[in-house]
This record gives structure tokens, sequence and C-alpha cells, in this order.
């Protein structure tokens, strides 16, 4: 073996901690090492060009990189030695920044020690790399994308524009998402439902978006390029396909439901179309509050529908769908009501958040987009809004901000002062965070243009006196204690993930963060990419964001999946499992211990087999295997007691 | 380590490169300190972590040896990290018949995203295995 080591400094970071000389001299009498050398940023046009200089030199057939995580560098230093005629799979990646220089600063002794013992692991490791080729797989240009709020739907469009097929499946019976719950938006103050329907139409009519509403995903099996994925189409009652959606059905219901969409403000019929904007312009019944379903008796709709649409025996319908990609864009919720006792929310009718302070000034809302407080119908004349509830608390809710609240607030008090214009409208908040093209300007123009006053503090509590709301808060800029005798309280309370997003993750094995936001690859250079390849997210299912923000994000998405679509086949990894067919019994552990279907057993000759495309190299099988017949290549077993040796011995 | 200096263990980790080695990462990238003791070797899953690797550290010396997967539903091969919790629990009976004890083998669910939990988990896993002294292996077969 001709091993060439490669020791970065990587300026101060590992060179200020790590002994590198020392490094460099121990490591170069060590067995099978040709030549030990250290360059300042190994990762730099110089350093890469050490490295191929050093393999043509020393006529190397394997390489140890000390530097970074593998997580950084390894796919460049890889390529660097296939470049110079090294196999990239005999090319090892020793870690002696991320866990050694840097969680070891105070101990360059120490450090220096760990180093030479991980650079000499890596050694071993590659002495038993076999030179492998990456495996070629079929791509399925077709997209999966999960919720069709205004990050679904604008992926969705782009990889349709690009030519590909989509398949949108929103959980809801209609798509549009929150955006469809606004009524205007920062900082134009353009009407939401406006900018949105061109969207929304185009969806529906897209020859190459297949719309699935009222469904989820159940189950999701394959890898990158060849997903498989079970849809599960709740029943709505209806049978669309023959449903004009003219409405007379939701005239008749006699029975009445709790609107979801109108966030329980008021009561809809048990069959009802969410919005008059909604696609598909198509009725649901809500079994729950349907009298056929629960009482057994009522049968209005049926009757009255001149079509023949209603259906109380739909069953839900399951689909198999094959796919290439797929984006998350499983959006948010709100914090939930429950969880903010102080401020009276859940219990007294006129403290709302935000997004029934939307409906109420929506022009198809409950209001018709008058502001009249929802115990009584009256006018508020005075309005609290209070920020960061349960967002940048954390004893009670969650320590991260939730970004679009400060923005949304100041809108809903221009509003509500356009509305109402004898009325006062007062903010409490922590900061103002108007981050963003626009947005600064828009907050100077509510404190100075519109009379919106803006206290600074958090209110200690809120509660019923007659029929107004006591706020109880505290101006920390006087430091006075303010007592309001408030109409409405609007609470901005705290994003948090959509409900069953920690669940969808699962599903498809990718991970999300504490709160149950996606987690993104890397937090600055890989935004939109899961950790599992294939996977993409896009806007609030990876955190809070506004729509600018998502709208990006989501073409970014899209781009990457049309990236992905570009190639007639994608790489696999080789590093997969083998079968050393002499050893095998066929006894079928392996095929019991594999997650992925990969492993088979070939009855006739009585042997496991390997399906090298299925297999994602995670090693289970040959730990499994009892005889060692399987072995998990570039990573056998006697590659890791070698490695053992060197890091104990 | 030599003698009449306070004893300082070696622990051998098998951390799974999707959670357990990035929350590792973290750490270092966030800069929290830890102690140098630990000698991490990345492997696709704790569920490849064979019985037989932490013998061998064990009767080559090591002090500890730590294992690092995903949390329980998060395992990026679905259920690599069950396999390894069962094994463990076996392993934990021969380890104590050996007489080297099962608390020397630390089995923990740490995700991408805790790096402080790294960082934490060495550090108790260095103060215990100095409490327990060095493994009684290490004089067996080194002395």
């Amino acid at each position: 073996m001709r091993t060439g080591v490669f020791v970065c400094w990587c300026g101060l970071n590992i060179g200020g901690v790590v002994d590198v000389p020392r490094v460099v001299e121990e490591i170069s009498h060590y067995p099978g090492v040709a030549r030990a050398v250290d360059y300042r940023y190994m990762c730099s046009d110089p350093g890469q060009q050490l490295i191929k200089d050093v393999i043509r030199e020393e006529r190397l057939d394997s390489v140890v990189i000390a530097a970074c995580s593998p997580g950084m560098h390894e796919a460049t230093f890889q390529s660097v030695a296939a470049s110079a005629g090294v196999n990239p799979y005999r090319c090892e990646i020793a870690n002696i920044r991320e866990q050694c220089s840097w969680p070891h600063q105070n101990e360059p002794g120490e450090a220096t020690r760990k180093a030479i013992e991980l650079i000499q692991a890596a050694i071993e490791k590659v002495r038993g790399d076999e030179a492998l080729s990456a495996l070629s797989i079929p791509v399925t240009r077709r997209a999966l994308i999960i919720g069709a709020g205004i990050a679904g739907m604008q992926a969705a469009l782009d990889i349709a524009e690009a030519g590909h097929e989509v398949v949108l499946v929103e959980r809801l019976p209609h798509i549009g998402g929150h955006m469809a719950q606004l009524s205007e938006t920062f900082p134009t103050l353009d009407c939401s439902q406006c900018i949105l329907t061109p969207k929304t139409s185009e969806v529906g009519r897209h020859p190459r978006i297949k719309l699935l509403t009222n469904s989820e995903v159940e189950s999701i099996s394959g890898y990158v390029g060849n997903f498989t994925v079970r849809i599960r189409r709740k029943a709505t009652y209806v049978n669309w396909d023959l449903c004009t959606g003219c409405g007379l059905c939701t005239e008749k219901c006699p029975s009445r439901a709790s609107s979801t969409f109108e966030r329980g403000l008021v009561k809809e019929p048990a069959i009802s179309i969410a919005f008059p904007q909604a696609v598909p312009h198509k009725p649901v019944i809500s079994a729950e509050a349907c009298g056929h379903f629960t009482k057994g008796k009522c049968g209005v709709c049926e009757k009255v529908c001149p079509v023949g649409a209603i259906d109380y025996q739909q069953q839900d319908a399951l689909f198999e769908e094959k796919v290439g990609a797929i984006v998350v864009a499983t959006g948010y919720d709100l914090h939930p009501k429950a969880k903010v006792g102080e401020y009276g929310y859940g219990v007294y009718p006129d403290v709302i958040d935000g997004l029934e302070f939307e409906r109420l000034n929506s022009a198809s809302g409950p209001t018709q987009g008058q502001i009249r407080r929802p115990s009584d119908g009256k006018v508020p004349k005075e309005v609290v809004f209070i920020q960061c509830v349960g967002s940048r608390d954390q004893e009670n809710g969650y320590p991260y901000c939730s970004k679009i609240c400060c923005m949304y607030t100041a809108k809903h008090a221009r509003l509500y002062k356009h509305k109402v214009s004898d009325g006062q409208p007062y903010v409490f908040y922590m900061d103002i965070r108007a981050g963003g093209k626009g947005y600064e300007e828009f907050v100077q123009h509510a404190t100075e243009e519109e009379g919106v006053l803006y206290l600074r503090g958090r209110v200690a509590r809120v509660f019923q006196d007659g029929d107004a709301l006591v706020v109880f808060g505290v101006d920390t800029l006087s430091g006075k204690k303010v007592e309001i005798r408030a109409d409405m309280v609007v609470l901005a309370t705290a994003i948090v993930p959509a409900s069953g997003a920690k669940e969808l993750a699962r599903v498809l094995k990718t991970a999300t963060d504490q709160y149950g936001f996606f987690s993104e690859a890397h937090p600055k250079l890989r935004p939109v990419e899961s950790l599992t390849r294939g996977i993409y997210i896009a806007g609030c299912a990876q955190a809070p964001k506004d729509i600018p923000d998502t709208v990006t994000q989501a073409g970014s998405a899209a781009a990457k999946v049309l990236a992905l679509f570009s190639a007639e086949r994608l790489s696999h990894s080789p590093a997969v499992a083998a079968v050393d067919e002499e050893l095998c019994s066929g006894c079928g552990v392996c095929v019991e211990a594999c997650a992925y279907d990969a492993r088979t057993l070939d009855t006739r000759r009585r042997v496991a087999v390997v399906n090298d495309v299925l297999c994602e190299g995670c090693g289970a099988c040959a730990v499994a295997c009892p005889n060692g017949a399987t072995r998990q290549k570039n990573a056998s077993r006697s590659q890791v007691f070698s490695m053992i040796d060197a890091v104990v011995g | 380590m030599g003698s009449g200096e306070e004893f300082e263990p070696r622990i051998v980790a098998f951390l799974c490169n999707w959670c357990t080695y990035t929350g590792a990462d973290l750490a270092g990238v966030s800069r929290m300190q830890y102690p140098p003791n630990v000698r991490p070797i990345r492997v696709m899953c704790s569920g490849s972590v064979d019985p037989m690797y932490i013998l061998k550290a064990l009767l080559d010396g090591a002090d500890g040896v730590l294992v690092g997967g995903c949390h329980p539903g998060d395992c990026h091969y679905v259920s690599g990290n069950y396999k390894a919790r069962r094994r463990l629990a076996v392993l934990g009976a021969i380890l104590d018949e050996f007489g080297i004890g099962r608390d020397r083998v630390w089995f923990r669910f740490i995700s991408a995203s805790e790096g402080a939990l790294f960082a934490n988990t060495v550090r108790d896993m260095t103060a215990a295995l100095k409490a327990l002294g060095p493994n009684p292996a290490r004089a067996l077969w080194l002395a």
C-alpha cells in the first residue's frame, strides 16, 4: 500500500491547537505511509494541486486527508483523488477539526495526540478500502409535493412549467393554505386572495399537476429518484367527478359544523365549500356534523343534488404514485389556545389570534370585512395587540422568534385604523423586527402616520370586566404600569410546525429539529435540502417565514428537483453489502435484518443475495450474519478491528 | 497517562453518521469543550456496530465504549438503533460475566442538533469512568 497523508492547518482552526508539524513527523513513519505533508488550506486550489502532485510523484494508491469533518469536504477530496488517478473510495477523512481541535482548544498536547490516532485509524481504514465505482440508478422524473399552500403551489408550478409531472397532495379539501385566509398582505397591503387566486386556479387546471386534495401521505418506500408513495384520499362523501359545485346542497343543509377555515368564528353547513374562491370548488361532508351520519336521518343534500353526486357510502381510497423527488411544504399552525391561559385565550371570546383577525378583516369572512368583535358584534373602539405570545418565551412557549408577527401586527393595526378611524390600536411589543424590503418603512408608517400606539413591554394579564377586557401591562420605556380597558385583544401567537409534521418526518425517514420543524441539510449552504437525498423542504415546514421568503425557498426547492431530473441516471453509493457465497448458509437472517428489501434468498442456490441499488449501506445485515458471509464494502469487520487497534493500542 | 498522574480513561465512540457523528460535529462547530479522552469512529448506523467491536475495544484496553445513534423512531435506516439497543442489552450480561461490567458501555441517542448533549455525555462518561477506575481487562491482558 502506498498512502499519502495530507494534514490541513485550516489556518489557525486546526494549526492553532494541534501541533501539525509533529503530527506530520509521527505519521510519516507509520506503516504504509509513502509521504505525509501539511498545508495551510488543503481545500484551496493550491492545496488540491499539492495533493494531485504528491499522488503522481509518489504513485499513491490511497490518500488520507486530515482536515475538517467529512460532512464538509469528503466529496471535494474524493474528486481531487479521482482526478489524479486514485480511486475515490480509497480516500478517507480524519476529522481533526470539528472533533479534535475545536472541542479541545485548551489542551493542545492531548489534541495533538488525538489527531495522530485519528489519522492512524483513517490509514487503517483506507488500507482495507476496495476500489469501487459508483452504481447507477434510473430517475423517475416526477415530483411529489406535500402541502398545497403558497410554498407547495409555487414549487409545483415551477416544476410543472419546466415540463415534469407533479403530484400535489393536500390534506384539506382545498388548496391555498393559510395565505387563502389572509385579508391583506404586508408590506404592500394588497389583497391576499387577489394575488393568490391566479396561482390556485393555475394549479387547478395545469395539465402536468395531479392535484390530490383531502389526501394524506401514508407511507413512502424507495430512495432518491425512485420513491413509491402511498396516498390516502379521505372520503368526501361527494362524487367530485359528477359535482358541478353549484352549491345547492350547502344552501339546503340543515346541520351545522364549526368552520375550520373561519377559525371557528362561525358555523357552516355540514356540507360546504370552505370559501368562495376554493380550488377545487367542490363540497365535502363533515361526518361528525352531518345528520345522516350522526342521527341516520337526514338526506337533504342527496335529494336536492341535481346530478346525484352525493355518495354516503364513499370510502377512503388508496393510491400509489411513483416519484423521483419529494418537496415537503407542510406549513405551520398557530400556538394552541389552551396554552395561553394568562391572556384568557380560548376563554374570553374577544381574545382572538392573528388568523381570526385576518378573517374578521376579510371581505368574504364572517363579518364581510367589518371589524366586529366575536362576542356581541360590536365595533371595537380600543384594540390591544400583543406580540410574542408563545414566541421568545423560554418558560411557557418556544425560545425562537416567529419572525412574521411584528409585520402582521403592524398590518393589523393599520387595517383596523382604516376601517375604524376613531378607534385606538395599542401594540405591546418586546422588540420590533422589521428586516425586509419595505418592512421598516411599513412599521414606521403605522406609528407616525396612523396613530398606532406602540408600548414596549409585556402584558401580565387580561381579564374580563363587564363587557370590557382589562389589559394589565407595563411600558418599560416610561417605567409605568399600563391598564387599558379594551374591547378586543389580538394575540400574535407563535408559529409552530403543522400538526403531524413529526409523524410525516418519520414516514419520510428524515429529521426535524426539537420543535418539529424539518431540518435542513446545512443551515446556511443547503437550506432547502433535507437530510435525506431527494427530499427537499420549502416554507414554514422548515422554520417561520413570510410569503416572499417562502416563495423564494419554494422556487429554490423546485430548482433542486429540476437539477436532479436533468440527469438520465443518478449515481448510488457502491459501499453496499456483499456476500461471500462460500460462507453463506442461506439462513436468511440478513433478509430479516434489512429494512429496504435489498436482501433476498436465492432459493435455488441456497445463498443470500444483495440488490445493490436498493441497499442503503447501513450495515445491519453484516452484523446480523452469523457466519461472517455478509460484509459491508469499505466498512468491513477487519477494517473496524484495525481502526480500534489504532486508537486503543 | 504515566504512573503518578491522574487516571485518564480512554473511550472509543462508535457514532452513527447521521445523528450522533453530526451532533459531535455541531459540538465542535459551537466550540463546546469536552474531554479529549474520546476516540470517535464513524459508522453508518448504530445498528452496524457489531458487539465484537465493543468486546475488541474493551479487551484491547479501552476503559469505556460509547455507542451513539439516532433517537427512537428517527433512525436514518428505519430501525438500526433498535437493533443496536437489543444487541447492547444482551452484551451487558456478557460484560458482567467477564468482570468488565456493563456500565463501561454506554448507548445514547444523540441527534444531529444535540451538540451540547454529545459534549455533556463525553464529560459525564469520562467522569464516571474515572470513578470506576481502569478497565480490569487492561491489567489482565496488558500486564
